[in-house]
């Protein structure tokens, strides 16, 4: 049987403000146990949440970025359950007023192709605690530090359809969060947390099928293999004729399956009422229109400037436009050089190829956009090759200094003085008379193949610094010399 | 006007499940008077329910009034000391409950 997979996915994203949704305790992550966790966070009797003006500001931000329709007024729910690390016994949420209506937002895929994925909805609410099971004889150990601290869940229309669609909607959401500001989107610290609905339908049916839901995975990899996981298990169940049950499943990265929570942990059933203590929440049409008129440049309108601007192709474009701090370090080294699409190919290539390998961030990179910029200048104007360029990279990125002191305290320079390099490219016709021969027997198309031999020689005589052009121009000319001599 | 209140069905099991999300024990010789009970309060929500709302929009608050943002800024001071002094059993830092997982 064919099948088609249907994925709608929910994004738990803390929002980076410095107080708590309800309260004025910070949200730094990695604080000791409970030292930001303050009366309204412990739900100490006669305490009252007061809102954040931070955490509704950044979930207007979000539906503007997504071209959603902003609640003017919202409504703030209680969701019943009971865990001991949700002191009040609810959570604090938003169930039918959410601030964030309808939106949407585009994806790329692989092979260029663009999908437009519907969210159905974005609402405010407060996170729980954690709960610490290991290291207490038969007890929970519970932190109340992350309780509080304002989330905001996005709710996807079940309009993905594989794991490479889900992974993509996940950068792309990343890449807008962190570009508005709004989160740290930091995924291995919980900023952004996510519940997959998976079901599976005959290919070409219209009906849904019946959905599992895994929860919490936290990376775009386990978001992957949770996926091909569960899409497997179903279909399994399907094809010996079982049913799918509608539950909540756990993601084990561990032994890389899922497994069925417990009915007693899942108990669906939150009894939502209005939250008497806090009122609806009205915002001034004005107010929004401050926030769109400061919104800073989304990656997809950056995506299209870097096509329009700088030439680059799609593929370029969206991988230097999406994150924030790329595309500045990719602009600084573009305005710098004055060509920006080496810029493009040495900040992909090098730069990240670094990055990656040493496992740093941007921000911790040794070399920064002008001394590349000043890098790719003497590319271009010819002091170096871009061979020898590389070389100067790796010495900058060793701390060795800027491009210029590297190019001379190493003699780099590239040889352009005509007789030195005229000089070069006879020795090297002289000491190779066999493959001369060869050369000067072949046809037209093998010439070309034979020519990169004599370049080669030329380049390992000069240690690379010979000016390529001027070799091939002065290497013709030789050769033909060499070939109306031997005739004669 | 009407004053006679229908009694719903309400079975057992449906207050088993309520007496569990609600976390609270009800004993075997209890559980049918509190079936009673419950019906009773539902007979009433259900006379409640035919009231026709169509028009009415839903009240979240009876307040006429609207939420009041506070500015983002940490004004608490870590009171750990103050809160674990009370609490029934801490360790690390951590505050201790009964194991909820197995």
């Amino acid at each position: 049987m064919n099948w088609e997979v249907v994925i709608g996915l929910e994004v738990h994203l803390q929002l980076a403000t410095e107080s708590k949704i309800f309260s004025g305790a910070a949200t730094r992550f990695g604080a000791e146990p409970n030292t930001q966790a303050c009366a309204v966070d412990l739900a100490m009797p006669g305490m009252l949440p007061v809102l954040n003006e931070q955490a509704v500001r950044y979930a207007v931000m979000f539906g503007l970025g997504i071209g959603a329709e902003i609640g003017l007024r919202s409504v703030f729910d209680r969701k019943n359950y009971f865990y001991p690390d949700l002191p009040k016994g609810y959570q604090i949420s938003q169930f039918q007023e959410p601030i964030v209506g309808r939106g949407h937002f585009d994806i790329q895929l692989e092979d260029g192709s663009v999908r437009r994925i519907g969210i159905t909805r974005a609402h405010l609410e407060e996170d729980a605690g954690k709960s610490l099971h290991e290291d207490f004889h038969d007890q929970t150990g519970i932190d109340l530090n992350r309780a509080g601290t304002p989330l905001l869940e996005i709710v996807s229309e079940p309009d993905l359809r594989s794991a490479e669609e889900a992974v993509a909607y996940l950068k792309t959401l990343h890449s807008l969060v962190t570009s508005l500001g709004i989160s740290d989107g930091n995924m291995a610290e919980g900023s952004m947390r996510c519940d997959i609905n998976l079901s599976l339908r005959p290919a070409g049916s219209e009906t849904l099928g019946t959905r599992a839901e895994i929860k919490n995975v936290n990376s775009f990899r386990f978001v992957e293999k949770a996926i091909h996981h569960e899409v497997e298990r179903q279909a399994d169940i399907l094809e010996s004729g079982g049913k799918v049950v509608q539950e909540t499943r756990l993601y084990d990265a561990d032994r890389d399956e899922t497994r069925s929570m417990r009915s007693k942990e899942v108990a669906n059933d939150y009894r939502y009422f209005p939250e008497p203590d806090l009122l609806p929440v009205v915002i001034e049409q004005s107010w929004v229109d401050s926030i769109r008129a400061s919104l800073p440049e989304l990656p997809a309108a950056r995506r299209e400037r870097f096509i329009a601007d700088y030439g680059l192709g799609a593929y370029d474009a969206t991988v230097l436009a999406a994150e924030r701090p790329l595309a500045e370090f990719y602009e600084a080294v573009a305005k710098g050089c004055g060509d920006a699409k080496i810029a493009a190919n040495w900040v992909q290539v090098e730069l990240l190829g670094q990055l990656n390998r040493n496992d740093l961030q941007l921000s911790e990179s040794p070399v920064h956009a002008p001394a590349l910029a000043v890098l790719l200048q003497r590319i271009l104007d010819g002091s170096i090759s871009g061979k020898i360029g590389k070389q100067v990279f790796e010495a900058m990125w060793a701390g060795e200094g800027d491009a210029d002191s590297i190019i001379e305290a190493r003699g780099l320079r590239q040889v352009s003085d005509s007789s030195a390099l005229r000089a070069m490219v006879a020795e090297v016709i002289r000491d190779n008379p066999e493959q001369v021969q060869q050369y000067l027997a072949a046809d037209e198309g093998r010439r070309k193949k034979l020519s990169g031999f004599f370049v080669g020689q030329i380049m390992k005589l000069s240690r690379g610094q010979a000016n390529p052009q001027m070799v091939s121009n002065l290497l013709n000319e030789q050769l033909a010399d060499a070939g109306k001599n031997g005739d004669t | 006007m009407l004053t006679v209140v229908k009694v719903m069905t309400v079975h057992q099991d449906d207050i088993e499940k309520l007496a569990e999300l609600a976390r609270v024990r009800i004993p075997a010789e209890e559980a049918a008077e509190v079936t009673a009970r419950i019906a009773t309060i539902l007979g009433l929500v259900d006379q409640l329910q035919s009231v026709d709302t169509a028009a009415v929009e839903p009240m979240a608050n009876p307040l006429d009034a609207v939420q009041r943002l506070r500015a983002d800024a940490v004004t608490e001071a870590n009171q750990r000391e103050a809160f674990q002094a009370i609490a029934p059993a801490v360790e690390n830092g951590l505050y201790l409950v009964p194991k909820v997982i197995e």
